[in-house]
């Protein structure tokens, strides 16, 4: 058996995964893999997080990420390489809602933040239920409580997220498998740089980085990173139509 | 564009904010946005690192660690890694960085362009003293690596180069064996200059760490603390905890003021006063005293805030400290920081490092127009001693003062990069 914990991060160079890896790794060895798109990247903060953790074991895959071939192919040679205790699925990409207005460029978009993160946990849910072990944690967003017009296809995708993660931990119920639905605010990374230009106070990825792996530990089934956002996105969801629709929130 | 302050807080210009976080490709990033300049944490108190209206580059994304080598201590990073992280990721491996200024969230790309000091320059010099290569980036794409034993001209530019010789990406720094986290500190509290450089000249032998509080408004018949430690294997038996606050709110007025400053330095000194003899304590709080306060830069108000950091020779060093005190008291004006220490003999690295054998006196003033006033006399007291004022923490030193304070600055300027222009290097060297 093998005495480390064995975390596999899907899409590894977001800078919240890249955060969550860091903590990992420093609070003791744990057997990393980091799967990714582009292999400098990756191989960079696989480096990075070596330095930091020096006896984790630290290995990256690249692979296609609309394919869903290639997101069986990773879920496979993971877990047969031995039990995953927690599989983290942190990719997206959160574009200006105006160049969804480009359908092609739309269609993208929801594969990316929609179809393949819920096709790699529809993947690891296999492998976990066969071995009635692991965790599934995914990243949503609190964009995805409610849509609007700032960024509907994101928080689309995000939406659809998070009715598959129910549906998950509807589903392991009682099981040796838990799923963890993360769901950071504004976080400041690159992908916010657009917040970030507005002015707006934005926590740091390894301020939410830190409420996530806590939240993972935990095996909450919602974590809101930082926690105050479980209030603002209560009052939103809330929000009746009229006022709602009025305001530009 | 969005507003961009520096620790002062004296402004908030807009600045379009351009990120690097791909080592590899800041040369296109550099080519695409400039002038600018680079920015880190924005520790630097004045306009050093700020270019209002124009081009910033970010340098917070560089946070990689690259490589550590356990059996000589030598750590290569990119130049974005906040200190912080190193010391809280390698002392528990026993090594430590050998130099920290004042505060821990410093960038190492800071930390060199400003070559910073820490409470051991006695004995350990510059943080410049202990980088032995670094890779700049020039504007025009050059990518190339300097350091003491190679393209030493770079080097001695770059090291306290106030980030005008291109951007540093990355750096191979020596850290030192660390026994731990703990330190065995003594606190002396002291009445009179006199007694504040007999201390200072016995402790070199015996202690790593010293530096002086002084309460600034007790005139040149100075009131201080006498802060020494050493580093030490022993622990407590106990882990610690950082009980980091928060300044929440930037208040309406500077909480330091006139009304103010005399009791919140009587119950500083009063504090300090409380534990006699030596103790034990973490080298967080020790070392970085006001980290414990999250954005404690707000406590002087909307306004913002003036640093006066000089350091002045050792000759004429000790009757120029006198004279400051004494206009500092006179005109009413000062902090609850008010630091004096005394700088080791060993050189600089850098062609404009601060750093020179003598006396600093460091202290904070709120923006207002007496701290301004007082500021010309206490140039002309530290100019008189031969003495200059530091880069990092300035706004608002005439050219004169910092063309009379750097002699070597002919020797800099062919290594500036075109492309590269700061608030502050407008200011003081005229592009």
């Amino acid at each position: 058996m093998n005495a480390k914990t064995r975390i596999v991060v899907i899409g590894a160079t977001s800078a919240i995964a890249e955060h969550c890896c860091r903590l990992w790794v420093e609070r003791g060895p744990v057997d990393l893999t980091l799967v990714a798109r582009d292999a400098t990247r990756t191989e960079r903060i696989a480096t990075d997080l070596r330095v930091r953790g020096p006896a984790s074991t630290v290995t990256v895959m690249t692979a296609d990420f609309v394919d869903a071939k290639d997101i069986a192919r990773v879920a496979k040679a993971t877990t047969d390489a031995g039990a995953v205790d927690i599989v983290l699925i942190a990719h997206g990409a959160m574009p200006k809602q105006e160049l969804c207005a480009d359908i092609d460029f739309c269609r993208e978009t929801l594969e990316i933040n929609a179809v393949s993160p819920a096709l790699f946990a529809e993947a690891f849910a296999g492998h976990f239920a066969t071995a009635n072990h692991g965790t599934i944690a995914i990243i949503g967003s609190v964009a995805g409580d409610r849509g609007r017009k700032v960024n509907y296809t994101y928080g689309a995708s995000k939406g659809l997220i998070e009715r598959y993660a129910q549906g998950l931990d509807h589903r392991f119920a009682g099981s040796g498998v838990s799923v963890v639905l993360l769901k950071p605010g504004p976080t400041d990374t690159p992908m916010a740089a657009e917040h970030k230009a507005k002015g707006r106070k934005l926590a740091s990825a390894e301020q939410v980085a830190r409420t996530i792996v806590q939240g993972i530990d935990r095996r909450k089934f919602v974590v809101y990173a930082p926690p105050l956002w479980q209030l603002i996105m209560l009052i939103v969801r809330h929000l009746p139509r009229f006022i709602f629709n009025r305001l530009s929130l | 564009m969005r507003p961009v302050s520096s620790w002062g807080r004296l402004s908030a210009a807009p600045h379009d904010v351009v990120e690097l976080a791909d080592r590899e490709r800041i040369g296109d990033a550099l080519a695409a946005h400039q002038p600018g300049v680079a920015y880190g944490m924005g520790r630097s108190y004045g306009d050093e690192c700020l270019n209002p209206n124009g081009v910033l580059w970010n340098t917070a994304g560089l946070d990689r660690l690259i490589s550590f080598d356990p059996a000589t201590g030598r750590l290569v990073c990119e130049a974005g890694v906040v200190l912080r992280d190193i010391q809280r990721l390698m002392i528990p491996r026993g090594w430590s960085l050998p130099v920290v200024p004042g505060t821990q969230i410093v960038t190492v790309g800071g930390a060199i362009a400003n070559d910073v000091h820490g409470k051991n320059h006695h004995g350990a010099g510059t943080f410049g003293d202990h980088v032995h290569t670094l890779r700049l980036v020039r504007t025009d794409g050059t990518v190339m690596g300097c350091g003491p034993d190679h393209q030493p001209d770079w080097f001695a530019a770059t090291v306290g180069g106030l980030g005008l010789t291109g951007v540093i990406a990355q750096a191979e720094l020596q850290l030192r064996p660390s026994p731990g986290p703990w330190l065995e500190a003594e606190t002396v509290p002291y009445t009179g200059l006199d007694a504040f450089f007999r201390l200072s000249d016995e402790a070199p032998a015996d202690w790593e760490h010293t530096v002086s509080w002084i309460d600034c408004t007790s005139g040149a018949d100075v009131r201080g603390l006498f802060l020494r430690a050493n580093p030490t294997a022993l622990s407590p038996g106990r882990p610690w905890r950082s009980r980091a606050r928060a300044m929440p709110v930037v208040p309406p007025i500077s909480l330091v003021n006139g009304l103010t400053l005399r009791s919140l330095n009587r119950a500083y000194y009063a504090l300090g006063t409380r534990h006699p003899g030596k103790r034990l304590v973490h080298y967080e709080p020790f070392l970085y005293p006001l980290d414990g306060i999250q954005h404690w830069n707000r406590l002087y108000g909307p306004k913002g805030f003036y640093q006066y950091q000089c350091v002045v020779p050792p000759g004429p060093g000790p009757q120029a400290v006198r004279d400051m005190l004494e206009s500092i008291q006179r005109a009413g004006e000062g902090s609850v920081l008010a630091v004096l220490k005394t700088f080791g003999d060993r050189p600089p690295p850098g062609l404009l490092s601060f750093v020179a054998p003598g006396i600093t006196l460091a202290l904070d003033f709120q923006n207002r127009p007496g701290a301004l006033r007082l500021f010309e006399r206490l140039d002309a007291i530290v100019r008189q001693a031969g003495g200059r004022i530091y880069p990092a923490k300035d706004a608002r030193m005439p050219r004169e003062m910092f063309e009379a304070g750097y002699p070597r600055l002919g020797e800099f300027l062919p290594f500036r990069d075109p492309g590269i222009s700061s608030a502050m290097s407008r200011r003081l060297m005229g592009s």
